[in-house]
């Protein structure tokens, strides 16, 4: 009997586990502490995204084994709490997958820069049993599906970009993110973006009011919904759909392609679009044929003008750090890399980073 | 062992003073009365600091939406539009639903072990139960999605919609997620609650009474309903309640599988949205002041909610405990 009942919460807790987003080990403690001086330890935190944490989580784990004297702390509380966090000052650097809002800029104590650190898509993943080879959905027929104009699996929307597939007369399940988050509002940017009658009326937010389907909380929510329940059809970020190798929809893009949300479609997507001064901007349905349309930029917000220059270099330095060599995670954990061209007005930004008249990336 | 003829230090006469009515008090009684006193009132002012701090964070909610926060049921954080009456429904109905599934589970359970088993069953079967108290909620939630959803979705609901589908609380899509999956997670969850209060309630039961009972040649059954039922009475409604409040606050696993969507209907199958999940879900994401407020304001009226219910369950519980002690058969 115990050893049975440990063994299932064993198992629900491996699940948690995987589930969660497998942040890379510690360094361990060995490596840290000769070199590790009391007087400069210097200890940052941030907090914000969930979508981007496993990235910035390996940054920061591989951030401290180059320099162990500075500690990062990263907390995973989401876009909203991230931006309220910043704004307060509570911590050294926020994290969105959203911009923030003009009334939300107002409320911050400074400037602060959008500084875009990775990118990621948000995924369409279903569970039809009888499907053979990817689903293909127009923006139409997804904005349909989520309206809950289309219900069924075999509506003939649905099997004429699927000619080969064989459709159930099932109903379709739709799942959403029920808890706030950045996911959603990248999702509904897509969706208003390919149709003004969604955009109307249902808009765009870490929460929307849906008109069908049940709502899932948190990426793993919406995962469990669609791998347990045939005939489900939900949104989530890339790696929990790679990960628990559900299958992912095709999008048909702007110029006409049926396109997988691979790393070199996001790439493609943020290839396609001009970044504009302030280094935000939404890649939802972008131009050209290899883009997939439900790409994102994720972004740090750092104050222009740090109060305190010791940990603002330090944390200007490790920004700089994880745009150029904390890229190379990117592609295993999901992520694109942010692109060259981006990347150029990225550090011209970073070097705008200053304490009172300090400039703090003069080195660089 | 040497008997001391001396009196103990311990109860040697103390110096006294006088209370306002002239008696004499201990000086330590008086702290001792005090100190508690103060530590009871501390309680109180903590309620009441949270209420006002609930108040307070709501202000401007209360002001924009008045009574209508209460009876409208739209929530549309995109056009700062609130109303909270699904979610007031879904938390008392899930709640109700767990307490229909969990009370009879319980006594049972609680009067097998307290009245039926075997001496040799009792600890660990009771011991047991309390276990399942200590399951953290994010694994009965787990156990939800991976579990009981899809079992429901498969086999219980397409049964009910069968044999009683012409009821209106078993019509409409099958999904698992919804009020039936909270309302069982919540019952599966208050169990252990229940059912050990109500044991000790039953033990506490003077075996006279039992005794008396099966004296005058009542079946163990008998005994159970006419002497030990009633007699303990009102410690089980007591132990109900423990249970429901439980039930009212419980946030992780019944967010998990309830389906989260803000709409009332009589169905079990559709889906529903509790007070304690909406806060959850959607606080950490929330920026705008009104829409923090209206979450607040959520808040809040869990608050005189859960108030609400057990002050109706405190005058259960006395009514009860007036009624005339002992059953008929």
């Amino acid at each position: 009997m115990f050893a049975r009942r440990n063994l299932i919460v064993g198992l629900l807790l491996g699940l948690v586990a995987c589930k969660g987003n497998q942040p890379a080990p510690a360094p361990a403690a060995s490596d840290v502490a000769p070199a590790l001086k009391k007087e400069d330890a210097i200890s940052l935190t941030g907090a914000g995204a969930t979508f981007p944490y496993p990235l910035y989580s390996k940054w920061i784990s591989e951030y401290n084994k180059l320099n162990p004297n500075v500690k990062i702390n990263y907390q995973s509380i989401g876009s909203g709490g991230g931006i309220r966090q910043i704004t307060a000052n509570t911590v050294d650097f926020g994290a969105t997958d959203a911009p923030m809002k003009e009334d939300e800029t107002k409320q911050a104590s400074g400037k602060l820069f959008h500084i875009p650190a990775t990118i990621g898509a948000v995924v369409i993943a279903y569970n039809l049993p009888e499907a053979k080879g990817a689903l293909k959905l127009t923006p139409e027929v997804l904005v349909a599906i989520y309206a809950g104009k289309i219900t069924m699996w075999n509506d003939p929307k649905i099997k004429a970009d699927n000619p080969e597939a064989k459709f159930p007369a099932k109903d379709i399940s739709v799942v959403y993110r029920t808890d706030g988050s950045g996911t959603t509002a990248v999702f509904t940017d897509y969706l208003g973006k390919v149709s003004p009658d969604w955009k109307e009326k249902v808009g765009v937010g870490k929460v929307v009011k849906w008109p069908t389907g049940l709502g899932a909380k948190g990426n793993e929510g919406v995962t469990g919904q669609v791998k347990t329940t045939p005939y489900t059809i939900g949104y989530i970020e890339r790696a929990y759909a790679s990960q628990n190798k559900l299958p992912m929809a095709e999008l048909k893009n702007k110029a006409g392609k049926f396109v997988a949300p691979t790393i070199e479609a996001m790439s493609a997507a943020a290839d396609a679009v001009e970044v504009p001064e302030e280094l935000f901007v939404s890649l939802a349905d972008a131009d050209g044929d290899a883009v997939y349309p439900i790409t994102s930029y994720s972004y740090l917000l750092l104050y222009e003008d740090a109060k305190d220059a010791v940990k603002g270099e330090a944390l200007a330095k490790y920004v700089w750090w994880g745009l150029h060599d904390g890229q190379k995670f990117s592609k295993d954990l999901d992520y694109a890399p942010i692109p060259q061209k981006v990347l150029s007005k990225v550090e011209g930004r970073l070097k705008q980073l200053r304490s009172g008249d300090k400039k703090l990336l003069t080195g660089a | 062992m040497s008997v001391s003829h001396e009196i103990s230090p311990l109860i040697r006469p103390r110096s006294k003073i006088l209370t306002r009515f002239g008696r004499e008090v201990n000086w330590g009684d008086f702290v001792f009365h005090r100190t508690t006193a103060l530590l009871a009132a501390l309680l109180i002012a903590a309620l009441a600091a949270m209420a006002a701090a609930m108040v307070h964070g709501s202000a401007e909610s209360l002001k924009t939406f008045g009574w209508g926060f209460v009876s409208s049921q739209v929530w549309d954080p995109v056009r700062d539009v609130y109303g909270a009456l699904p979610f007031i429904y879904g938390t008392i109905a899930s709640s109700l639903l767990a307490l229909f599934f969990a009370v009879p589970i319980s006594l049972g359970v609680a009067i097998f072990l307290s009245e039926l088993a075997p001496a040799w069953l009792r600890g660990p079967v009771g011991f047991l139960v309390e276990l399942l108290a200590a399951v953290p909620s994010v694994v009965y939630g787990l156990w939800g999605i991976f579990a009981l959803a899809p079992w429901l979705r498969t086999t219980v609901e397409p049964f009910l919609a069968r044999t009683l589908g012409f009821l209106p609380f078993f019509q409409g899509q099958q999904r698992g997620f919804g009020m039936l999956a909270g309302g069982i997670i919540l019952a599966i969850m208050i169990t252990p609650t229940i059912s050990s209060v109500s044991r000790e309630v039953l033990r506490a039961v003077p075996s006279a009474l039992r005794e008396g009972a099966l004296g005058l040649g009542a079946t163990p059954w008998e005994a159970v309903r006419i002497a030990v039922l009633p007699y303990a009475r009102s410690g089980l409604v007591g132990a109900t309640i423990l249970g429901l409040g439980r039930a009212l606050g419980e946030t992780m696993a019944i967010t998990m599988v309830i389906g989260n969507r803000s709409e009332i209907s009589a169905s079990l199958f559709a889906p529903s949205y509790t007070m304690a999940s909406v806060i959850a879900n959607e606080f950490s994401e929330a920026t705008g002041s009104l829409y923090l407020s209206a979450l607040a304001e959520v808040g809040l009226l869990l608050f005189v909610v859960t108030v609400l219910l057990n002050i109706v369950a405190r005058l259960l519980v006395w009514r009860v405990a007036h009624l005339p002690q002992g059953g008929s058969l």
